[in-house]
């Protein structure tokens, strides 16, 4: 119970990033952050104590596997985070290179 | 180090001349096996798309460029996403979308043995890798724009 | 052969194809794309006789039997999402043919337009929960591409405040599915459903609902989460602001959710009075904040908010009769919205401002767009003969019908309100003095075809209420939704 609770407290330092830090660098690494937590958790889901590796061996049975689908899930998850983390560098430098700087909040033309 | 030659230092140098073509070679062998081992498409793609990248920051930009350039990286991307889909779509011919049209699939732990699951890793290797270079390459041309 | 993953299979390739051949040959990505659009929609329409008469088809990708493998699902509702999206993506292909000629690197635009479309229509079809999420991310991360698509400060401003918006929406979406997961062990929606049934249902149930609401509740820009909505919007190009605004956030947050929470959960009375709370609060506060915009297309966002807020009263609601309406207004509202922003991109186009102040006398100067504006906004604000009038008097009626009498009056008085800005916009942009020196640039054919259509499709919009019509097009898709928990059965029923 207390792995899903330390996932838990990792969301919330990544929550925490994104909404409290001004650098737009420290933001992404922020998201990064919670996309981990929910990735782990995700494993931890399928995880079963004592397992072995979801991998078809000779001499394997298939009872003390560890479940594979979560983490065929979460690979999926990381690349769409890989996706989602170059956008918004690239974004980022883009907006550097209007305004000279990575604060938040010197960038505020618009306001929601 | 002579001052026209860009990119790191001798030793960085001659270390990667020896071990990229290694790299690369793993990353091809991670692709071809991924059916039968851990691994497969995006593993695979990252490491090809990884050798490039250790060129590019050994010998800088331009060197690496030589070898495989934005456009032919595009157009290697685009070609691995139109793989991708026509082996999904071949899958009509036995019925449905995304069928495994090779009925006899062989038999475990052999190579071929997997039916359409290699192509479609050669197909997300292909996507992957050079889609993971591209990103690299336009990261570093916005940021040769900023300065 | 079926039909069904030819929705997802068409624009991905044409988006592969555009991005292999769009630079080398001229008008190649036009070409392909206007097909690809017109070929999609007529297979929308064409999947509207397949599920005529309440039947259910079930796809099975790979062969794979539904528990175990992806299945895609042609039902009522999804034939109408199907349509609605298809229908304006279409109208926008072609506007944006000549509308995008202000901008380097065409192509690259409808490889991603493409993209995106690919990522609804995949939402739209499938039957699986996790492949919803890998459908609801490609669509997203196109569409934070596209806002950010002129690269203009503001642009990429929008762009990232709607990224980062964007992303936590589906780290919580993923957190929902991973707890669904781990509760029943399934990830097929009509699978979980049937699990879902044979379990007591427990807290977690109810966590995993409020953690759907904020991440959907998000891409949908309900009020307490819109703040995104009012800056990406604008920012994007004008045949984009028309495709989110239009389709975008009723298919990533409207359908997605309803799926959720009627087919798989079952209709909740906690969950469905939060429904008609953040619908209430979208419907006034998107209101209250769209008056004192001056800037055309943030008003217009506004006001996409508080015509949110109607689609979630009504779902809230959840009679029959409610249904029906939440659905027509969802049509309505993608068709009169579009409308209105392919309307200030034409505006923009020919004037190069977006600020109300500074336009003025349009009137005589661009009839079409004039006359279109008109129809668009006098439809939005409910005026009698035009399509919104009868879907927000359907949406009064479900209220009135289910006793919600206050509810009733609020959505009156939302509408007076709608109308009192709409009024703002036809001042400021067609009537009064003549502020612009510049001659006005005349827009294309291209543009002033698809504003045409939309604007005929506003004026006879009432006719699908007609009873033939509406059996053969609303009602089936409120039928699902009231279907609730027996969505289950249905789909084992049609794999067998």
């Amino acid at each position: 119970m207390s792995i899903y609770f330390l996932c838990l407290v990792l969301f919330c330092i990544g929550l925490y990033c994104v909404l409290r830090k001004r650098n737009l660098i420290k933001i992404i690494i922020g998201l990064g952050i919670i996309e981990y937590a929910v990735n782990l958790f995700f494993v931890l889901v399928g995880y079963r104590f004592g397992g072995r590796a979801p991998i078809l061996a000779k001499d394997q049975a298939v009872l003390n596997m560890v479940d594979p689908l979560p983490q065929a899930l979460v690979l999926t998850a990381i690349v769409i985070g890989l996706a989602v983390t170059a956008l918004l560098v690239a974004i980022a430098i883009r907006l550097y290179e209007r305004y000279g700087t990575f604060d938040i909040t010197k960038i505020r033309n618009l306001r929601g | 180090m002579r001052s026209d030659e860009k990119g790191m230092s001798l030793i960085v140098k001659t270390i990667t001349r020896l071990t990229v073509g290694l790299i690369l070679l793993y990353g091809i062998y991670i692709v071809l096996h991924g059916h039968i081992s851990p691994g497969g498409g995006f593993a695979g793609g990252v490491i090809i798309a990884l050798s490039f990248i250790h060129l590019m920051l050994a010998f800088g930009k331009d060197y690496a460029l030589k070898k495989l350039d934005e456009a032919k990286a595009s157009i290697l991307e685009s070609l691995g996403g139109i793989m991708f889909l026509s082996v999904a779509i071949l899958g009509f011919i036995g019925g449905s979308f995304f069928l495994n049209f090779f009925l006899k699939k062989g038999e475990s732990f052999r190579l071929f043995s997997a039916g359409i699951i290699p192509l479609c890793n050669i197909a997300i290797s292909l996507k992957v890798g050079a889609g993971l270079f591209l990103i690299f390459w336009a990261l570093i041309v916005l940021y040769k724009v900023e300065r | 052969m079926n039909i069904i993953p030819f929705f997802v299979i068409l624009p991905l390739g044409c988006a592969f194809l555009i991005s292999l051949f769009g630079k080398r040959i001229k008008n190649f990505s036009d070409i392909l794309a206007t097909l690809v659009s017109i070929f999609l929609f007529s297979l929308s329409l064409y999947s509207i006789f397949l599920v005529k008469g309440f039947k259910i088809l079930v796809y099975k990708v790979g062969g794979w039997v539904p528990p175990i493998g992806i299945c895609m699902v042609l039902d009522g509702l999804t034939s109408f999402m199907l349509v609605t999206v298809n229908l304006v993506s279409l109208l926008v292909v072609i506007y944006s043919l000549s509308y995008i000629e202000r901008y380097t690197e065409k192509f690259r635009f409808f490889t991603l337009f493409m993209l995106m479309l690919a990522g609804m229509n995949g939402i739209i079809v499938t039957g699986d929960l996790f492949n919803l999420f890998v459908f609801l991310e490609i669509a997203s991360i196109a569409s934070y591409a596209l806002v950010a698509f002129g690269t203009e400060a503001e642009e990429l401003e929008a762009s990232f405040k709607y990224a980062v918006m964007g992303s936590v929406a589906s780290s919580f979406i993923l957190l929902g599915i991973a707890l669904l997961y781990s509760y029943t062990s399934t990830l097929n929606m009509a699978d979980i459903a049937n699990t879902l049934a044979q379990k007591a249902s427990g807290k977690l149930l109810s966590f995993i609902s409020v953690l759907f609401l904020m991440g959907f509740g998000l891409k949908a820009a309900l009020v307490p989460f819109h703040a995104w909505l009012p800056d990406a919007h604008p920012s994007a190009p004008a045949p984009i602001s028309a495709m989110l605004s239009g389709v975008f956030i009723k298919v990533l947050g409207i359908y997605a959710l309803s799926r959720i929470l009627f087919n798989i959960f079952g209709p909740i009375m906690p969950v469905l009075n939060i429904l008609i709370v953040l619908g209430i609060l979208s419907m006034v506060v998107g209101g209250l904040l769209a008056i004192g915009q001056t800037d055309i297309k943030r008003l217009f966002a506004y006001s996409s908010i508080s015509q949110i807020g109607y689609i979630f009263l009504s779902l809230g609601i959840a009679t029959p009769l409610a249904f029906l309406a939440g659905l027509f207004h969802l049509f309505n509202h993608s068709i009169f919205k579009s409308l209105l922003f392919l309307n200030s991109g034409a505006i923009e186009y020919s004037t190069g401002t977006r600020d109300l102040r500074k336009m003025g006398g349009l009137i005589s100067k661009m009839s079409l767009t004039a006359n279109t504006n008109i129809i668009g906004s006098m439809s939005i604000s409910g005026m009698p003969p035009l399509n919104g009038f009868w879907s927000k008097l359907l949406i009064v009626l479900a209220c009135v019908q289910s006793g919600h009498f206050i509810l009733a009056i609020i959505s009156v008085l939302v509408s007076i309100l709608t109308l009192a800005y709409y009024l703002k916009v036809l001042k400021g942009v067609l009537f009064g003095a003549e502020n612009i020196e510049t001659p006005v640039k005349r827009i294309t054919f291209q543009m002033q075809f698809s504003m045409a259509i939309l604007a005929l499709i506003c004026i006879i919009g009432g006719l699908v209420l007609i009873p033939n019509l509406s059996n053969l097009f609303l009602k089936p898709a409120a039928d699902v939704l009231l279907l609730g928990k027996g969505y289950a059965k249905a789909i084992f029923g049609a794999v067998q």
